[in-house]
């Protein structure tokens, strides 16, 4: 029997192919959220593994801060290019132009609750019945108790103590006008699950998730990167380091690590190693204890 | 590759669930297991460090790493199925972490319905109880392959060869013999301290066994899954609109039970119709053999109308097919089933609406009596209830087939997820 046997990936890679058809099959117009980031690309490829021969049935759609990694943008435009896929982007400076949102300000400012509006009125205005996400469990402890199909209410809220019972892989995306739904096909993926399917799969990625050399100043414990869109603090001081990023986000909240890991093998054992979660590198979360169930709440990602 | 990196990349995957009544110490032993393996991390460690003394408590208390949400952390209580992840060099291991609380019963089903594993708690102090037999009747109503008693807060009872024995010995006549239960271990523990659980204790060397996390690692999996009955549930139809494949009709979906080959001859239903698979696709080129639980895209010799919902069967093993059936419930919401009411089913990738015929009997779970004449079904009943569905349906028995006995309802005017059923 041990023929019939297949491991963790190829199993995790069978769930989220199975969650990604279901959304194609249940939604009229679903898209699915892209970043740039490691877990959105591995998200695109499964999709595109999912519908192979045929292209991927819906539209990518990326929330942009405009506070990107340089990087991050060509790697999005050459993926999309190269693929003959279909990106919306939709742009949070339109939301701070159209006062929609109001930007903060200080040292700590940052767009990335303000994302919220600008993806809230993406899906009202496109008509998005369905957004995947490439959130996934082990992240942050409001995640862990997310479902796969998660339902929102016309004003695009998360409900956590009234979700829907997910059983086997039935999954209920049934819903009133105007309610839409988050999809999140790789929930039950770790961070050293993604690093290992990026290498088992040689999926290509942004560099700027291997060791290089950045200017970069210290801020509440966090390296970030230097900066237009971050202003310095009185005494902080930039300086080069030798980094890599572990979590591509926002620019202004997006934390780098010291590494010297220069291939995936490298980045594999160094996760193993590591004694901090990715989202330990992000100030966003800092924010206070249920920061993130609070965003997501509201309608965040 | 280093040898590090290759042994990583060829782990198994174990899915298991916990079961017990409140203070029963589950949200401990998680995060017992999750520290002790070395899964939790600093910043984790130093975030529930800060809450456990802003709370006032003398110890780190390891039950903050999973109650995520901030009413079950003011309140102590866990709300919802909470996921947590974590590996060892042998295996990776997702844990649902259900609630023990009754009104929360619909958690563990969700929790129990995906697991290879259940762990089932009992406080050394308190012994069987009834929460413990609701537990265990639900983790073998959803069919859990293996159970694991682990007879918590052992520290408390002194470490006492006596209690546990007792305690075994009434879980052995009270609920194995009783339920019928095939696969079952014990394990002394004290989670709080960490006995038995990554490591073996060295207070009760009375217990010859494993430690948890070394059964967890070595339980034999592979061979609870259904090889034998060759089932594809069509999820979606695949037809690129290109030069390149235009004449392409692909069949994706996920190996239900059983397994394909190029050659096979197989079913389709409800059509009936026989065909050969002539090939079966994947993104990097055509695959040797397809088995459950992997997702794929079948190409068959002759051209049938085949669309969602529709299954692809061993042309000689085929399912069930029918309107009518029995089935185990869960009611799951706070509206009471509607009698001879009219609800929406998911089975497979199938959907169709439904009428509840009658109500045979409701099990009490505390007592595990058949209880004929009360034909009211709220929240968190068992009951067994007979269906018609407004068209055939492909189903084979829960206990044979996990995957194609299995379905949920749906209010139509809610769109709420209101029952788990289990097809007999």
């Amino acid at each position: 029997m041990k023929e019939y046997n297949i491991n963790h990936l190829r199993e995790l890679e069978a769930e989220s192919i199975f969650v990604i058809r279901e959304v194609a099959a249940q939604f009229e117009n679903p898209v699915m959220l892209f970043s740039g980031g490691k877990d959105s690309i591995i998200m695109f490829h499964l999709a595109r593994k999912a519908f192979a021969p045929a292209k991927v049935p819906f539209a990518m759609m990326h929330i942009d801060t405009g506070h990107n990694f340089p990087e991050t943008i060509e790697f999005r435009d050459m993926l999309m290019e190269k693929t003959g896929t279909r990106i919306i982007i939709r742009y949070v400076q339109d939301s701070i132009d159209q006062g929609k949102v109001t930007e903060e300000t200080g040292f700590n400012a940052s767009r990335n609750k303000l994302q919220t509006v600008t993806l809230l009125d993406g899906i009202e205005d496109l008509k998005v019945d369905c957004a995947m996400g490439g959130g996934r469990r082990d992240e942050e402890k409001a995640r862990a108790k997310e479902r796969f199909f998660s339902h929102r209410d016309e004003f695009g809220q998360w409900d956590p103590k009234n979700q829907r019972p997910e059983l086997w892989n039935l999954f209920n995306g049934k819903k009133h006008m105007g309610e839409h739904f988050r999809v999140f096909p790789i929930s039950n993926w770790t961070e050293m699950d993604v690093w290992q399917y990026i290498y088992l799969e040689n999926i290509e990625i942004p560099n700027l998730y291997f060791s290089h050399e950045r200017e970069v100043f210290q801020r509440n414990g966090t390296l970030l990167a230097k900066s237009d869109c971050i202003p310095m603090r009185p005494g902080e001081k930039t300086e080069k380091r030798i980094v890599r990023f572990r979590t591509i986000g926002d620019a202004t909240c997006t934390g780098a690590v010291e590494s010297k890991a220069h291939s995936l093998e490298e980045i594999i054992e160094e996760v193993a190693a590591t004694r901090t979660t990715e989202r330990g590198t992000r100030a966003d979360d800092k924010r206070s204890e249920a920061a993130m169930e609070d965003r997501k709440k509201e309608g965040y990602f | 590759m280093s040898e590090k990196t290759a042994g990583y990349l060829d782990m198994e995957l174990l899915r298991f669930t916990t079961a017990g009544s409140v203070d029963d110490g589950k949200s401990t032993l998680i995060g017992r297991l999750l520290y002790d393996s070395k899964a939790i991390f600093e910043d984790q460690m130093e975030a529930i460090e800060i809450s456990s003394k802003k709370r006032g408590d003398e110890e780190v208390d390891l039950a903050l790493l999973t109650d995520g949400l901030r009413a079950e952390r003011e309140q102590g209580i866990t709300i919802d199925v909470a996921y947590r992840y974590f590996a060892t060099p042998k295996r990776k291991f997702i844990i649902a972490d259900t609630p023990g609380h009754i009104q929360y019963t619909r958690n563990m089903v969700t929790g129990a319905s995906t697991a290879n594993a259940a762990l089932i708690l009992v406080d050394a102090r308190n012994g069987v109880i009834e929460q413990t037999l609701r537990h265990s009747y639900i983790a073998n109503l959803l069919q859990i392959p293996h159970l694991i008693v682990c007879i918590n807060k052992m520290d408390l009872v002194d470490y006492s060869q006596e209690t546990y024995d007792k305690i075994k010995a009434d879980y052995q006549k009270n609920i194995v013999d009783k339920l019928n239960i095939k696969d079952v271990c014990f394990i002394p523990i004290s989670a709080k301290l960490g006995d038995n659980v990554v490591d073996a204790s060295t207070k009760m060397d009375w217990y010859s066994g494993t430690p948890l996390l070394d059964l967890l690692e070595n339980i034999k999996i592979v061979d609870d899954r259904n090889h034998g009955d060759s089932r594809l549930p069509v999820q979606y139809v695949i037809r690129p609109q290109s030069d390149e494949f235009h004449d392409y009709r692909g069949y994706a979906g996920r190996v239900a039970s059983g397994v394909f080959h190029p050659g096979d001859k197989v079913r389709v239903l409800p059509s009936g119709i026989e065909t050969t698979i002539e090939a079966i696709d994947s993104f990097t080129g055509e695959q040797e053999v397809a088995f459950t639980p992997q997702s794929v895209t079948l190409r068959l010799s002759d051209n049938i109308d085949i669309s969602r919902g529709d299954m692809i069967v061993d042309a000689n093993n085929v399912p069930n097919v029918g309107q009518e059936f029995e089935a185990m419930l869960c009611w799951m919401n706070e509206r009471a089933m509607m009698p001879r009411g009219k609800y929406t089913i998911k089975h497979t990738t199938n959907e169709t609406r439904c009428m509840i015929r009658d109500v045979k009997f409701k099990v009490n779970v505390d007592t595990l009596d058949e209880v004929a004449d009360d034909k009211l079904v709220g929240l968190n009943d068992i009951a067994c209830v007979s269906f018609k569905a407004a068209k055939p349906l492909f189903f084979d028995s829960y206990k044979k087939n996990r995957l194609t006995g299995s379905f949920i309802l749906i209010d139509e005017g809610t769109n709420e997820t209101v029952a788990a059923g289990m097809i007999l």
